[in-house]
């Protein structure tokens, strides 16, 4: 499954987790291409933000080797793996922007801790970043003052302002009205095609996804699905894809959570009655 | 064997958080001259932990000044002692009470904003935020709270005791008529400096490094609920409070 693409910049072999006594990955392989657009889908609770923890060396997995650049993340010291960061942009599901600092100094937080750079080129790089997700006006607001949808697009300026290597958006699109989605799908677009950053999009929004997105990893059940380009899976050629795609209940990902008979916990059933 | 491992568990928990705890402090420590670059986060720290704790302690130290001064007068009155009033007031606030009570405040003040603090980074991802932009919390976070600790609790107990001698001072020389120059005369030739007073700044010293462990260890690893909290800030009153008193009575015996 992974021919069609010779440079990764992250191979995973064999990844397995278990967490809290449930099985989040039951051996999972998975190649992310240099200077593509992957996205990461499947249905919600399956270890898609698992997954971008294990490949940052936020969480161990419990067998398994995570390779970005080169480098075994699970082998690193600590000094390799900050090194190892600092080319990684990150874009956090709840955006964790700083609450004690301004947006202005919430971007500038990353270049002021790693670099020494003259006040009045911090100050451009910041605003140009920020001009980039339409926030320049906001630069002098406090994260509490911004909605939600802000909030993702001040925390998306963050983890580009040190133009990295690896962008993770973790949800990019969840709360964005549809003018700041279009604009963040471009913004995404333009950071890969100029810039050559790889990207990895995780995501639930299909149609959102299918615009930027080169490859699409179907997560599911511990295990990659289906793999493919967006046409090749809308296509639906597999019960996964099939039900992924067209958002139906029944199909091999259960929609309801384990449960007792329904009837049964109504007291309807079992011919006592 | 289950009935007694469950019976057990409250103490293998307990045993379990201690070594927990004493794992952090390593790491504090190790981060610690990582954090010298966060000069300016320390500073910061000692202000909020220090300075905002100024009103709460002088406060109290002047009213505990107060009451030692109205306790003790009646008590050495009935030995006819009353003179020595400010020697006895001097050492009980330089050699136990400012360092403990300083420290049961500072836990309740500071202690547990710093909890709460720490607490909320790690239930909203600001934790693993630094961590994802290569900057170590433990060095830019928990560090400097530490040092700030440390730096902070010797002075808040020195101003307690000053507020507290004062305090005594107001009501057995200016209410109940003790003559000043007894009063202080007294203190000044029966108080030592390395013996009592530098004694209770070891105290406070060492106070501030455990109180403010415990404060930044509870908001570390906080579960990231409200609850979660919630239970970390009680905790932190609690076993600081435990803590401060129990490491003062072995400080208490070697310092002897």
């Amino acid at each position: 499954m992974n021919a069609n693409h010779d440079d990764a910049l992250i191979r995973i072999r064999g990844l397995s987790t278990v967490l809290n006594g449930k099985t989040i990955f039951n051996g999972v392989d998975l190649d992310i291409p240099r200077g593509r657009i992957t996205a990461i889908m499947g249905p919600s609770g399956t270890g898609k933000t698992t997954l971008m923890r294990h490949i940052t060396g936020q969480l161990a997995p419990d067998a398994g080797e995570v390779i970005v650049d080169g480098k075994n993340v699970w082998t690193l010291g600590r000094d390799a793996l900050f090194d190892l960061r600092e080319k990684i942009g990150y874009l956090f599901q709840n955006s964790a922007l700083l609450t004690d600092f301004s947006v202005f100094e919430n971007i500038a937080f990353p270049l002021r801790q790693h670099l020494r750079l003259p006040e009045e080129l911090l100050r451009n790089i910041v605003l140009t970043k920020l001009q980039a997700v339409g926030l320049r006006g906001a630069a002098d607001l406090m994260p509490s003052e911004l909605s939600g949808g802000m909030m993702r697009r001040v925390a998306l300026a963050r983890a580009i302002v040190r133009d990295p290597m690896l962008i993770i958006y973790d949800e990019p699109f969840v709360g964005l009205d549809p003018i700041a989605l279009n604009q963040i799908l471009k913004l995404i677009r333009t950071l890969n095609e100029t810039l050559g950053v790889t990207s990895i999009l995780v995501a639930h929004e299909l149609a959102a996804v299918s615009r930027v997105a080169d490859h699409i990893h179907l997560l599911a059940a511990g295990k990659i699905a289906a793999y493919g380009t967006p046409e090749e899976l809308s296509r639906g050629e597999t019960p996964w894809t099939r039900q992924f795609f067209s958002g139906e209940a029944d199909g091999p990902v259960p929609f309801h959570y384990p449960a007792p008979d329904y009837a049964q916990q109504l007291g309807l059933a079992g011919g006592e009655a | 064997m289950s009935v007694a491992a469950r019976a057990l568990s409250p103490l293998t928990a307990g045993l379990a958080q201690i070594g927990a705890c004493g794992i952090f402090l390593l790491q504090t420590l190790r981060a610690l001259p990582r954090s010298l670059r966060y000069l300016r986060e320390t500073v910061r720290q000692v202000f909020f932990v220090g300075a905002m704790s100024l009103v709460i302690i002088m406060t109290c130290g002047l009213f505990v000044g107060m009451v030692l001064g109205l306790q003790l007068y009646h008590t050495l009155s009935i030995f006819g002692g009353t003179a020595a009033l400010g020697t006895v007031v001097a050492l009980s606030l330089y050699r136990e009470l400012g360092p403990v009570v300083t420290a049961l405040l500072f836990a309740g003040r500071a202690g547990t904003s710093i909890t709460a603090e720490i607490g909320l980074m790690r239930a909203t991802d600001q934790l693993d935020a630094m961590e994802m932009m290569a900057v170590d919390p433990m060095a830019y976070v928990v560090a400097p709270r530490f040092l700030a600790g440390i730096i902070a609790m010797p002075l808040l107990a020195c101003t307690f005791n000053a507020l507290g001698i004062l305090g005594a001072h107001l009501v057995g020389v200016a209410w109940l008529g003790l003559d000043n120059g007894t009063f202080w005369s007294n203190m000044t030739a029966n108080v030592d400096v390395w013996d009592d007073v530098i004694n209770g700044v070891w105290k406070s010293t060492a106070f501030g490094a455990v109180c403010t462990l415990i404060a930044t260890f509870q908001g570390y690893t906080t579960p990231p609920t409200s609850e979660g909290v919630a239970y970390a800030t009680t905790r932190t009153v609690v076993f600081s409070s435990i803590a401060t008193l129990a490491i003062d009575f072995v400080m208490t015996a070697f310092l002897m």
